[in-house]
């Protein structure tokens, strides 16, 4: 494949650097809503959206930037771009399904400081991708985030079940998960070829 | 002055090691961790991360907790975060200048501690309720506990993945290096480990605390 075409943009955001288990970013909401699958779910379908409308923006707002010559200000319309879209994004949910709102509770807001985003709207101007390599880009990301999301919940709706020892409760066990994880995830690091 | 500020008392050592150890933002909060995480596979890497962290916590809590009673509550996240990307910005431009080599090594993710939720967390729970001077400390704080953390993973990452420490070599020539700690995964373990050492010795504390009957008592309801 070569480096420059979509499906390899797709991938290569998706399973070979994956923003939570290779890249580190959104570990956050990664630890928080992993809990439970039926909260992996829709937190997932929220960090997509979410992914989408700020890399359409942020790449509007990178050639206007450009255009004006003024870059430095860059990293404050990016975050100004995400908190206005998840602000969208928590009104919708909570039109439409209250009870959704209040499972994911304070880690909807969060998701702007989720770094995943300001991450992949980031690397997607330091790459330079044009319009549709960043749609994709984003995409990539986004599936990437909410595969990791569910893996793990599923994995840690199991070890409900299981005697932990008390030191390992505080979250070390997560962590240890998400290791192993990711040692999978290093694993598709020959797929672009 | 607000009544929130007379409530405040003088500056002790507490306030400074409240941030630093007992509300440590790596290993008692679980915030930040994506930074902690994603350049910690040096120590170098680890301390610069650290140090432009509290430079940015550190200087948004003293201008949020003067602004404390300008900002209206209903937008106060947006005008933390305006502060917050200012402050990160120039701690970004400043690194590019001092050091070419650091700045590539960190990459985005200077420009990413805009987000680290460590420091909207400090703000959003004590710089916006406290006088300047207080905030500043309890800032001071928690950037001490943030470096110490990074540092403290950073450092076993470089030891076990490169067999130096700040560069400098620390085993003889036979070392196998462990590469599995340079990656990814590495940084998921050493985390893994530092929270179960931090956990047993918060644990160790709190029953060395109680008296003997409530001791017993706990180790029961740990037992079922």
């Amino acid at each position: 494949m070569q480096p420059e075409s979509l499906s390899f943009i797709f991938l290569n955001a998706f399973l070979i650097n994956n923003f939570v288990l290779a890249s580190f970013l959104g570990l956050c909401p990664f630890v928080g809503v992993s809990g439970k699958l039926n909260t992996a779910w829709p937190m997932g379908v929220a960090v997509i959206f979410v992914m989408l409308v700020a890399s359409v923006c942020a790449y509007a707002i990178n050639s206007i930037l450009v255009y004006f010559g003024i870059e430095y200000l860059r990293l404050i319309a990016y975050i100004a771009v995400i908190a206005s879209a998840v602000q969208l994004v928590e009104m919708t949910i909570k039109k439409f399904s209250p009870t959704l709102f209040r499972l994911l509770g304070v880690y909807l807001p969060l998701i702007t400081t989720n770094c995943a985003i300001l991450g992949m709207a980031l690397f997607q101007t330091f790459n330079e991708y044009n319009f549709v390599q960043s749609i994709f880009y984003s995409l990539g990301a986004g599936f990437g985030f909410m595969l990791a999301l569910v893996l793990m919940a599923g994995l840690r709706e199991q070890l409900e079940f299981s005697n932990l020892p008390y030191v390992a409760t505080s979250g070390a066990v997560a962590f240890m998960l998400a290791g192993l994880l990711s040692m999978v995830f290093m694993g598709f690091a020959g797929l672009g070829g | 002055m607000s009544s929130a500020s007379k409530q405040d008392g003088p500056i002790t050592y507490e306030t400074f090691m409240s941030g630093a150890w007992k509300q440590n933002p790596v290993f008692s909060r679980l915030l930040g961790l994506c930074p902690a995480l994603a350049v910690s596979n040096t120590a170098v890497n680890s301390l610069v991360m650290g140090l432009a962290s509290s430079v940015v916590v550190i200087c948004s809590s003293i201008i949020i907790s003067l602004l404390r009673n300008v900002i209206p509550k209903q937008i106060r996240i947006a005008a933390y975060m305006i502060v917050i990307a200012t402050f990160v910005t120039a701690v970004d431009y400043g690194i590019h200048a001092l050091s070419l080599e650091l700045y590539d090594a960190l990459g985005a993710f200077i420009l990413l501690i805009v987000v680290n939720c460590m420091i909207l967390g400090q703000c959003e729970s004590h710089a916006s309720k406290h006088r300047v001077t207080t905030a500043a400390v309890n800032a001071g704080g928690t950037a001490a506990g943030f470096t110490a953390a990074l540092l403290m993973i950073g450092s076993i990452r470089e030891i076990l993945g490169f067999g130096t420490f700040f560069g400098i070599t620390v085993f003889g020539e036979g070392f196998q290096t462990w590469a599995i700690f340079v990656l990814p995964p590495g940084g998921f373990f050493v985390l893994a480990v530092w929270l179960i050492i931090f956990a047993m010795v918060q644990r160790r504390k709190e029953m060395s605390a109680r008296p003997q009957s409530a001791r017993s008592g706990k180790e029961v309801v740990h037992a079922t």
